[in-house]
C-alpha cells in the first residue's frame, strides 16, 4: 500500500490500513460496510484532513458536529467519497479547559457554517476559520446554549 | 461620432470621475423570494450581483437541545416539524438512526412502506419547489398547477396515515400502521395521473423560450466547486456529481428497487431544474415497484416490531437522501431513554451557505430563480 | 312667469341647433349629458321658480350657454364612468380567465365575482393613508396623482365610436401616444422619490423598459398612419373598413405591437418594473392603501388603452365587415359594443400571455426590443411601403 498515491475509490479496508500507516496518531476504531470510524488527537486534524481530501479523494465534508461530554468536548467530522459512497467518521477529543481545534474550512468550504454553528452553540473555537461569527443565535447572545451546563427548564 | 457635441473622450473621463458606488440590497426576511424567514444581503453593481451574504437563524428553536430532554419515541413528532414540505423523510431518518443504535432490523414490509412514503414526500416536496420556481420566474400558472398536483399526494398521505403534512408515521421498529385497503390502487392511479399532469407543466415551462432563457447558462457551477461547498441533492447532481445516497449508500430496501439517478454536467440553473423534474418521474417508478413489493408480502406480514425504550451507550449516524439533499443524523446515546446528543445535518443549511457562490455574477432578477433551485426550507435550516 | 308649467322649463331641443355646442359632429355622450341637464336643470329651475317666481337663476339655468356648460360636465362624468366600468370589467375578466387557466374559479363574490372588484376598490379606499417618513413627500404624493390622472386622461381619450369621442383631432393618435408614454417618466421619478432601493431599481427598470419598446411601437404607429394616410383615428378606422383590417397585411406589425402594448401596460412578461419576485413590488413598494389602489386602477386603465390602441390600429375599431359602423341603426349602440368587444378580445389574449409566460430579464427585454422588435417593425414598414407603392391600397 503506497501511502502517498492518490486513490479515487479507496475501499474500507484500504482506508483502515493507510490511515494508521501514514499517521501513527490515527486509530481506526471500527469499520462497517462503507463506514470507517477513526479517532485522532486534535494536533493532527488538519494534516490528516488534507491527506484524506487530497489523496483519498474525500471531496465532501458532510458535517462538523460538536458534542459535550462534560469532562471533555468532542468534534466529529463526517467525510464522504463521491465515487463509492464510503464515509469516514473522525472524532477529535477537545479538553474542556482549552477549546481550540483547527478549522477544516480551508479544505472543505462546506464545513464553514457547521463550524460557525458549533462555535456558537458549544464555544469550540476553530482556529484559522475565515469568519467565526454567530449564525443562528443573535449577535448579542452571551451563552453557549448546547453545553450540558446550560439547563433546559424541564430537565432538572 | 466625430461631430458629437461632447467629445467621446471627455464623456469617458467624466464617467471615470463619476462617483459610483455599489449598493447593498437586503432581501428578506419578509420578501417574496425568500420562501421562509431568511435574509439575503446582495451587493449590486448596477443590476449585477457582486457579493452576497445569506443570514439565517430567525427560526432557530434549539431543536437538538430539546431532544435531549425527551424520550426517544417522543422525538418522532418533533422530527416531523423539521421540514414541513417532506416531513416523512426526517422522521424516517430519525427512526433509522435509533434502530441502528439499537442494532435491530425492521420487517421488510415496513421498509417498503417507508420507501413509498419517502417517495410520495419527495414528489410533494419537488412539486412545492416547482411551484416556487414558477412564482420566482413571475408565472402563477405553474404555481397553481403544481399545488393542485400536490393535493393528490397529500391525499395519499391522508390515506396512508390520516394526516396531510405532519404525518408522524414512521416508528422506531417499523411504521405506525399497515397500508389501508385499496391504498395500492389509489397510489397507482395517482401516480399514473400525475405523470400525465407533470408533462403539462413541463410543456408549459420547457416549450417557453422565456422560461428556458431565464434558467439556461445562469449561475454555472463546476463539479469541484459543488463538491467543495457541500452542495448536495438534485442541485449537486445537476452540476455533474454522480452521487445519490439511495443508490450509492443504500438504506432500507433502496438496493432492491430499480431506478436511475439523473445526472447532468452543464451545471447551470436549467440543468438543476431538469434533475428535479426527472427525479419526480423516477420517484413514480420507485413507488410502483415498492407498492408491488408491499402487496406481494401479503396482508398479514409484520410491519412493526417491539423495541426497547433504552438505547445502549455509543454513537451512531445514518444518512438519507432527502428531497433536498443529504441529511444525516448523529446520535450520542448514554444508555438512558433519552439521547445525550442528537445532531441533524440539514442539506439546506449547507446549500444556503453557497448562496454567494451561486448568485455572484448573475443579475438581481436571476437571484430568486437561481436560489429557488436549492429549494429553501427554513424549518430544517435553523432547526 | 309665475307658477309656470314644468313643460316650460324642460324642453327637448335639437342638440345641433344650439350654436354653442363645441362638437362639429353628433356626440352621443354629450347628447346624453345635455339631455340629462335639460331635465335636471329644468327641474331645478322650475322648483326655484315656484318659490321665487321670476328669479334670474332659473332663467340662467336653462340658458343655451349654461346648458352646454353643464352638459359638458355631465359629459365628462359619463365618459369617465364608462372608462372606469370598462376597467372594472377588464379586471374582473382577468381574474376569472386567469382562474380558469390555473384550474381554480377566480373570484366568486356577487355577480359571478364582479362585486369582488368593487369590494377591493372600497377596501383600498378605506385604508389608512400612510406616508413613510423618509420619502420625498411632495413627489411621492404627486406622482400617484399624475400617473393615475394621465392614465384616466388617456383612457377617456380613446374613442368608442364615431359618435363617442372627446376630441376629434387630425393628430389624435399622436396625442394619445404622447400622453401614454409619459407614465414611465413619472414611474422613474416616484421610484426615486420613495427613497427605497427596490423602488429605485424598479424606476430605473421602467426607463430601461421604455427605451426598448417605445421605438418599435412608434414605428408601427407611423406605418399604420402611412397606410391610412392620416393620424386621425376615424380616418384610420374607415380606411380599414373600406379595404382590409390592418391585421392582415400587417400581421408582423400586429404581433410586435401586441408585445409592445403589453410592455406599455407593464404586464407579464414585461412587468420588470414591478417584478415582485426580486423587487417586492418594484416602484410601488412604498405605496399602500388608497394610493396603491389608485395605481392599480391606473395600471388597468392603461391596459384597456393598450387594447384600445390595438383595436384601433389593427382590428378596424368600431366597424365590422358588411355592416360597417352600423350607422343605419343609429339608435342601437352597436359600434360602441363592437369596439368594447374587440377590446376585451385583445385583453383576453393579454391574459393568456400573462398566464403562459414568465417574466423576462432587463437585458433580455433590451435585446428583444432592439434586435427582434425593431427589425420586425422595419420589415413591416417595408411591406407596407411595397403594398402602397404597388398600388394594392
Amino acid at each position: 500500500m503506497d501511502a502517498n498515491a492518490v486513490y479515487q475509490k479507496p475501499t474500507v479496508e484500504e482506508i483502515a490500513q493507510i490511515l494508521p500507516a501514514k499517521f501513527s496518531a490515527v486509530k481506526v476504531v471500527k469499520t462497517e460496510e462503507r463506514r470507517v470510524y477513526a479517532t485522532l488527537p486534535r494536533e493532527n486534524l488538519f494534516e490528516v484532513c488534507t491527506y484524506i481530501h487530497d489523496n483519498l479523494t474525500f471531496e465532501h465534508c458532510s458535517t462538523v458536529i460538536g458534542v459535550d461530554y462534560i469532562d471533555h468536548l468532542a468534534t466529529v467530522y463526517h467525510l464522504t467519497n463521491y465515487y463509492n459512497g464510503v464515509m469516514i467518521e473522525l472524532a477529535v477529543d477537545i479538553p474542556a479547559d482549552d477549546m481550540h481545534v483547527d478549522s477544516v474550512t480551508p479544505i472543505w468550504e462546506g464545513a464553514n457554517w457547521h463550524e460557525r454553528e458549533t462555535w456558537e452553540l458549544f464555544g469550540i473555537v476553530f482556529d484559522n476559520h475565515p469568519k467565526l461569527e454567530r449564525l443562528l443565535t443573535p449577535e448579542t447572545y452571551e451563552f453557549f446554549p448546547f453545553r450540558k451546563s446550560y439547563k433546559l427548564r424541564g430537565s432538572e | 461620432m466625430t461631430d458629437s457635441i461632447v467629445p467621446i473622450k471627455e464623456i469617458e473621463e467624466n464617467m471615470e470621475k463619476m462617483d459610483t458606488d455599489k449598493m447593498w440590497v437586503i432581501m428578506g426576511p419578509q420578501h417574496p423570494f425568500s420562501h421562509g424567514l431568511w435574509t439575503l444581503k446582495v451587493q449590486l453593481d448596477g443590476e449585477i450581483v457582486t457579493d452576497a451574504e445569506p443570514i439565517v437563524g430567525y427560526l432557530h428553536r434549539g431543536w437538538e437541545k430539546e431532544t435531549e430532554n425527551r424520550e426517544y419515541p417522543k422525538i418522532i413528532p418533533m422530527a416531523d416539524r423539521l421540514c414541513y414540505a417532506a416531513s416523512m423523510t426526517y422522521t424516517h431518518l430519525y427512526c433509522m438512526t435509533v434502530e441502528k443504535a439499537l442494532g435491530i432490523d425492521i420487517p421488510e414490509k415496513a421498509k417498503y412502506i417507508r420507501i413509498v412514503a419517502d417517495e410520495v414526500c419527495r414528489i410533494q416536496s419537488h412539486l412545492m419547489w416547482l411551484a416556487a420556481v414558477g412564482t420566482d420566474l413571475g408565472n402563477l400558472t405553474v404555481f397553481l398547477w403544481c399545488m393542485r398536483e400536490r393535493e393528490y399526494f397529500l391525499d395519499l398521505n391522508v390515506k396512508l396515515c390520516g394526516a396531510r403534512m405532519t404525518t408522524n408515521y414512521p416508528r422506531i421498529g417499523g411504521v405506525r400502521n399497515d397500508t389501508t385497503d385499496l391504498f395500492d390502487r389509489d397510489i397507482l392511479r395517482t401516480v399514473d395521473r400525475f405523470e400525465k399532469a407533470l408533462w403539462d407543466i413541463i410543456y408549459l415551462i420547457d416549450d417557453s423560450s422565456i422560461f428556458v432563457s431565464r434558467m439556461k447558462g445562469i449561475s454555472i457551477l463546476t463539479r469541484e466547486q459543488v463538491a467543495n461547498v457541500g452542495l448536495t441533492g438534485p442541485a449537486m447532481r445537476g452540476c455533474g456529481v454522480d452521487f445519490d445516497i439511495r443508490r450509492d449508500d443504500p438504506y432500507d430496501n433502496y438496493d432492491k428497487v430499480d431506478f436511475e439517478v439523473p445526472v447532468l454536467t452543464a451545471g447551470d440553473s436549467y440543468s438543476r431544474y431538469m434533475i428535479r423534474v426527472e427525479e419526480m418521474f423516477q420517484s413514480c417508478d420507485i413507488i410502483r415497484q415498492a407498492v408491488q413489493k408491499v402487496k406481494a408480502l401479503g396482508k398479514n406480514a409484520p410491519y412493526r416490531i417491539k423495541t426497547p425504550s433504552k438505547v445502549p451507550a455509543g454513537t451512531t449516524f445514518t444518512r438519507l437522501e432527502d428531497p433536498r439533499g443529504e441529511s444525516l443524523m448523529y446520535l450520542v446515546s448514554d444508555g438512558t431513554d433519552r439521547p445525550w446528543r442528537l445532531k441533524v445535518r440539514s442539506p439546506i443549511f449547507v446549500n444556503v451557505s453557497s448562496a454567494k457562490l451561486q448568485s455572484v455574477g448573475t443579475r438581481i432578477a436571476d437571484v430568486p430563480a437561481v436560489l429557488a433551485q436549492i429549494d429553501m426550507c427554513l424549518g430544517e435550516t435553523d432547526r | 312667469m309665475q307658477y309656470s308649467s314644468i313643460h316650460e322649463w324642460i324642453t327637448f331641443t335639437d342638440l345641433m341647433s344650439n350654436p354653442y355646442v363645441p362638437f362639429d359632429t353628433y356626440n352621443l355622450p354629450f347628447d346624453i349629458g345635455y339631455r340629462l341637464w335639460e331635465i335636471l336643470g329644468g327641474l331645478i329651475a322650475w322648483l326655484v321658480n315656484l318659490i321665487w317666481p321670476g328669479n334670474p337663476i332659473s332663467i340662467w339655468l336653462v340658458d343655451e350657454q349654461v346648458l352646454v356648460l353643464f352638459g359638458l360636465i355631465l359629459f365628462m362624468v359619463i365618459i369617465f364612468l364608462v372608462a372606469f366600468v370598462v376597467c372594472l370589467l377588464v379586471l374582473w375578466m382577468e381574474r376569472k380567465v386567469m382562474g380558469r387557466m390555473m384550474d381554480r374559479r377566480g373570484t366568486m363574490i356577487g355577480l359571478k365575482g364582479f362585486m369582488q372588484c368593487v369590494g377591493d376598490g372600497f377596501k383600498t379606499f378605506m385604508k389608512e393613508n400612510t406616508i413613510p417618513t423618509k420619502v420625498d413627500k411632495m413627489t411621492y404624493i404627486w406622482c400617484v396623482s399624475l400617473i393615475v390622472g394621465l392614465s384616466c386622461l388617456v383612457a377617456c381619450m380613446i374613442p368608442l365610436s364615431y359618435r363617442w369621442y372627446v376630441v376629434d383631432y387630425d393628430s389624435g393618435l399622436l396625442i394619445i401616444m404622447a400622453f401614454f408614454a409619459l407614465a414611465p417618466f413619472l414611474i422613474l421619478v416616484s421610484g426615486w422619490a420613495q427613497n427605497n432601493k427596490y423602488s429605485l431599481i424598479g424606476g430605473m427598470r421602467a426607463a430601461e423598459l421604455m427605451i426598448s419598446y417605445e421605438v418599435p411601437m412608434l414605428i408601427i404607429i407611423a406605418t399604420v398612419s402611412l397606410m391610412a394616410g392620416s393620424f386621425n383615428i376615424g380616418d384610420i378606422i374607415y380606411f380599414q373598413n373600406e379595404h382590409l383590417w390592418n391585421i392582415v397585411p400587417m400581421c408582423i406589425g400586429a404581433v410586435v405591437f401586441f408585445a409592445c402594448a403589453v410592455a406599455e401596460a407593464e404586464r407579464v412578461p414585461f412587468d420588470i418594473a414591478e417584478a415582485e419576485a426580486e423587487l417586492v413590488e418594484g416602484w410601488q413598494t412604498e405605496y399602500a392603501g388608497m394610493k396603491w389602489g389608485l395605481i392599480m386602477l391606473g395600471d388597468y386603465l392603461r391596459g384597456t388603452v393598450s387594447c384600445g390602441m390595438f383595436t384601433i390600429l389593427f382590428l378596424g375599431g368600431w366597424t365590422l365587415p358588411f355592416i360597417g359602423d352600423a350607422s343605419q341603426w343609429a339608435y342601437l349602440p352597436i359600434p360602441e359594443l363592437v369596439f368594447l368587444l374587440k377590446n376585451f378580445l385583445v385583453f383576453f389574449f393579454m391574459i393568456l400571455t400573462r398566464c403562459a409566460l414568465a417574466r423576462v430579464r432587463t437585458d433580455q427585454i433590451l435585446n428583444i426590443g432592439w434586435k427582434v422588435f425593431m427589425p420586425l417593425a422595419v420589415v413591416n414598414l417595408m411591406i407596407v411601403v411595397l403594398l402602397k407603392d404597388g398600388g394594392v391600397f
